[in-house]
């Protein structure tokens, strides 16, 4: 088994009416870095949200490192959510915690001794351009600012999956070319990205990455990786 | 019990607390209040019931009937000494028969006295009044001993009757353990509403933090996690309310009770409360607080489960 993800028929529909996304077939590999993209309202959160289990499919089969994530009971998810890290496209920080006890937040509910996560998350928030920021709410932040909380929150446990939806949406270019070198060190160590984006600059400071574009509730494949296991990255 | 307060810092940041300033110790605390009044209310029944029948059910009345004043007395004379006789019978008192008129007068009513009829003499004088035997059993006077009494006198008076004494006072003693029940009624009824508003205000408390649930859901949080985050918040609340409860109920019951002597009189006095009941009155908080976190714990994870 080398698929990480494995999408088979899948669709999704919110209540009544039309499908957001419909049948979606496609596999994910260990190790690769994907951009998601598609117009404002074509289904990326959607799909996203699948991939990082905050919503079942209404039909399909989804399976996630190996398993069957569809019908997998609840009390199994919390530990799979833990391989996986997001960066939400509203952010979600936790409003009443410091930016510290924000990307502190995935170690501790992982159970890591308070002892064992000072050096990394004073590491992390250094790398965003926030280590003299730690004690800072979300609230006295900026959103660029609080969207690299974000960032550093979803990378700080080295997940197995990488889910970023919109990352770079609010901060500089230069900002988010440096965001994105984040995601590739993350990749060099093994893991899977997936990048949600408009951005269609940022699809080139990537080389190598692969390209998924969502239309209509359906996807395409431009590059025809969603097919064929992607070759290895031209890493020059 | 104590994990639930050693929750490090930063946890608890997560779910900020705003302690003693929302209404929810309050209302523990008003409901322990009553609960434990009504609790030892329905105790303090229950305790004078038990008294009440303990002092009268080893004590019988013998009545004995007879038209005839001088035969009467000495049927009761004959009766009283035969009963002397007897190892179940620890003691043996004729009413005379100003007690017995005494007894009766409130009955007829004031005017029954002897001024007031035109042909003078009493109107007790009139009414065949039976004579009376107080009896004070070794034991309660149960089917067997009330035959065994009653046997005895027979033979010596013809028209006698022999009656346990608990039951005249038996109306007092149903009403009393209604009381008794009424309140222990009460208690459960405020425990009801106590799990009531446990209910309400964790709902309230979850839907104030769907957000930050629904990150350390995310996250790979358990809902083990997450309900241990609300159980301190309402584990706290619940035990300053328990104990402001129960220090303001126990106050006002000593303040009762210290009024209460102060009248002194019989079914009064007998409403004092054992070192048991006093045993039970300190659990009640406890028990409240038990309670409220149960409660609490199963709205939490019973809403929880409703989440992905
Ligand atoms: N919880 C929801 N309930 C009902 N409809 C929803 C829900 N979430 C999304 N939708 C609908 O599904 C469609 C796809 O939404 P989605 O957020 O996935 O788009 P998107 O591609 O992420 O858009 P954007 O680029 O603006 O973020 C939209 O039409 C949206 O209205
Ligand atoms: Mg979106």
């Amino acid at each position: 088994m080398n698929e990480i993800v494995q999408f088979e028929n899948v669709g999704l529909r919110y209540g009544a009416g039309v499908e957001t996304l419909s049948d979606l077939s496609f596999t994910l590999y260990p190790g690769s870095f994907y951009f998601l993209t598609g117009a404002s309202g074509a289904g990326k959160t959607s799909l996203l949200k699948l991939l990082y289990l905050a919503q079942r499919p209404s039909r399909g089969l989804i399976r996630l490192f190996g398993e069957d994530a569809v019908t997998m009971s609840r009390e199994r998810l919390p530990g799979f959510r833990r391989r996986i890290g997001v960066v939400f496209q509203d952010f979600r920080l936790v409003p009443h915690l410091s930016a510290f006890d924000n990307i502190a937040l995935p170690l501790r509910v992982s159970g890591v001794k308070e002892k064992d996560l000072t050096t990394p998350v004073a590491e992390m928030l250094d790398w965003v351009g926030l280590g003299d920021r730690a004690e800072a709410r979300p609230a006295t932040l900026s959103g660029g600012e609080q969207q690299r909380v974000a960032i550093a929150r979803a990378v700080i446990g080295r997940p197995e999956i990488l889910v970023a939806d919109e990352p770079t949406g609010n901060v500089d270019p230069e900002m988010a070319v440096r965001l994105l070198q984040l995601f590739e060190a993350l990749n060099t160590l093994g893991t899977t990205i997936v990048v949600a984006t408009h951005d269609i600059h940022l699809l080139s400071k990537v080389p190598g990455a692969q390209m998924m574009k969502l239309e209509k509730g359906g996807l395409s494949d431009p590059t025809g990786s969603l097919r064929n296991p992607p070759l290895p990255r031209d890493r020059a | 019990m104590l994990s639930l307060f050693v929750i490090p810092g930063h946890d608890r940041r997560l779910i900020p607390e705003g302690r003693l300033s929302g209404p929810m110790p309050w209302v523990i605390a008003i409901m322990i209040f009553l609960m434990v009044l009504a609790t030892a209310t329905g105790l303090a029944f229950a305790e004078a019931g038990r008294n009440v029948s303990d002092q009268l059910s080893s004590r019988a009345t013998v009545q004995i009937i007879q038209a005839n004043p001088d035969l009467k007395a000495q049927q009761a004379n004959d009766a009283a000494a035969r009963l002397r006789g007897m190892a179940l019978i620890e003691e043996v008192r004729v009413l005379p028969s100003e007690e017995i008129e005494e007894l009766i007068a409130p009955w007829l009513g004031q005017t029954a006295g002897i001024q007031d009829r035109p042909e003078g003499g009493s109107l007790l004088e009139d009414i065949p009044l039976p004579a009376l035997i107080d009896l004070k059993l070794v034991r309660p006077a149960g089917k067997k001993e009330l035959e065994a009494l009653r046997a005895a006198i027979k033979p010596l008076a013809e028209g006698a009757r022999v009656e346990p004494s608990s039951g005249l006072i038996a109306p007092v003693i149903s009403l009393v353990q209604s009381l008794q029940w009424i309140a222990f009624g009460l208690v459960a009824l405020l425990a009801m509403a106590t799990a009531a508003a446990v209910i309400i205000s964790a709902r309230a408390a979850l839907n104030t933090h769907k957000e930050t649930i629904g990150v350390i859901h995310l996250l790979g949080g358990t809902d083990r996690q997450i309900s241990r985050l609300f159980q301190r918040r309402i584990a706290l609340d619940a035990l300053l309310g328990g104990l402001l409860g129960l220090v303001c109920g126990t106050a006002i019951i000593l303040l009762l009770g210290m009024q209460l002597s102060a009248l002194g009189s019989g079914l009064v006095q007998s409403l004092g409360l054992s070192w048991y009941s006093w045993l039970i009155i300190g659990a009640v908080p406890i028990l409240g607080m038990t309670l409220a976190m149960v409660t609490a714990r199963m709205t939490v994870m019973g809403a929880l489960r409703k989440i992905l």
